[in-house]
């Protein structure tokens, strides 16, 4: 396997060769995140119009989701290991319109950078108190919340020495099927950003800033959990406010 | 500023995939089809940690607006599901025939595409192969050479249909950008 120095220069180069064109979203093709190189298509996306039913998204409701799925703390008998913080945000269209009631999905190792996953062979402890899978309805205002602990971060194999930066992996649907969006929000500061090919695979730096939560003081709570801040914007709607399925 | 997008990446199965996720209506069902195909790289090798989300209209084609999807009451059509890729790269839905939004359009089934490798989602569509005059005139099938064209449309089978991602090659499939996103 190649070593970190090697995939670093690799980041490098594309970075450079792409500074100033302002792609918001990641490269598809992307070497240094070595498990693109067969995955990734090579020819262009085709420019559709989004046709009727592009132009809506899946519902849920209450029905689909529990209210303690909001909080990964309480799911086993006991308390999780780890920093325990509140998660919250808005979820906003490009028009910065609320998506409200819609669902958000989360998925994350636990505080010693562990999956509850059979597939990840990391010699961390499991916790017998945290699964890491949590859900939850945004509010009217598009607003979600979730209370959970502190990812760890966690080795992998895309080259000798790899690490990913602290992550939780959110899925958001908007109100049109175009705006799907699965994606990782990270902690502020984090050392391991520059050295990891997933977070770089966006190469705009102000673009991929965007999946970087802010802690704030008053999410945290006195005696009891930090809190951090993250909003999500995705792209317009297609929609009109009075168009009807 | 648009959130960027960032692979679904290798450990989603203990959270995203759910029981019957995948069945839009229970298999068996009267007026049920299977939807299924495989997810393979440029190699043409399968692809196993690959998921799919289907979204479409019910068989008159309406928008469904009916919630329901993650725990099934087995009556409700709610129009979309999610179906993880096996160890051989497939995947499998049952549904409904999507009927057209508009009298005279091509019917089809929107797909998105997820997978360890993939920095971001895919969009693409699976049309229904049974109305030639509204695939020939349909604007974006129309807009594609017919080596390009042919892997939007489903092929029939005996219990439904099939459509397969290939994710790279020479029979890439179409894969959709929208305004504003790709």
């Amino acid at each position: 396997m190649e070593k970190q120095a090697a995939i670093s220069a690799e980041i490098a180069t594309i970075e450079a060769a792409d500074a100033g064109t302002g792609t918001a979203q990641p490269r598809l093709d992307y070497p240094p995140y070595r498990s693109t190189l067969l995955r990734h298509p090579t020819k262009d996306p085709h420019h559709a119009d989004p046709e009727t039913i592009e132009r809506w998204a899946p519902c849920f409701g209450h029905q689909d989701v529990g209210e303690l799925e909001a909080d990964l703390t309480v799911q086993h008998a006991g308390v999780p290991i780890g920093e325990r913080m509140v998660v919250t945000g808005r979820v906003t269209d490009g028009d910065g319109r609320p998506v409200a009631h819609q669902l958000v999905e989360i998925w994350q190792a636990n505080a010693s950078g562990r999956y509850l996953h059979k597939r990840d062979q990391h010699p961390a402890p499991l916790d017998p108190n945290f699964t890491g899978v949590g859900r939850c309805l945004t509010d009217a205002d598009g607003t979600y919340r979730f209370v959970t602990v502190k990812p760890g971060p966690y080795p992998w194999r895309n080259h000798l020495n790899a690490w990913r930066p602290a992550h939780i992996h959110f899925s958001v649907f908007g109100t049109a099927f175009t705006q799907r969006l699965i994606t990782q929000m990270y902690f502020p500061g984090d050392p391991l950003f520059a050295l990891d090919p997933i977070y770089q695979s966006i190469t705009d730096p102000r673009a991929r800033e965007r999946l970087v939560a802010a802690y704030d003081h008053d999410v945290t709570s006195p005696e009891w959990s930090t809190g951090y801040r993250w909003d999500i914007v995705l792209t317009g709607s297609h929609q009109t406010p009075l168009e009807q399925p | 500023m648009t959130t960027p997008g960032q692979t679904v990446g290798p450990f989603f199965h203990y959270a995203l995939p759910y029981p019957r996720g995948a069945e839009l209506v229970p298999p068996g069902s009267p007026g049920a089809i299977r939807l299924h195909g495989h997810v393979v790289d440029g190699n043409g090798d399968p692809v196993p940690d690959a998921l799919l989300e289907l979204w479409q209209a019910d068989p008159d084609g309406r928008v469904v607006r009916a919630g329901g999807s993650l725990r099934r009451d087995g009556w409700t059509f709610t129009g979309w599901g999610r179906a993880a890729t096996d160890a051989a790269g497939h995947y499998s839905f049952a549904t409904l025939p999507p009927g057209p939004t508009e009298p005279g359009r091509a019917p089809f089934f929107a797909l998105t595409v997820f997978a360890r490798g993939l920095t971001d989602r895919l969009c693409t569509r699976a049309y229904l192969p049974g109305d030639p005059a509204a695939l020939a005139a349909d604007p974006l099938l129309s807009g594609l050479p017919a080596e390009r064209r042919a892997t939007l449309i489903a092929t029939p089978d005996d219990r439904g249909l099939v459509f397969d991602v290939r994710l790279q090659g020479a029979r890439e499939t179409v894969f959709l950008s929208f305004p504003g996103r790709r």
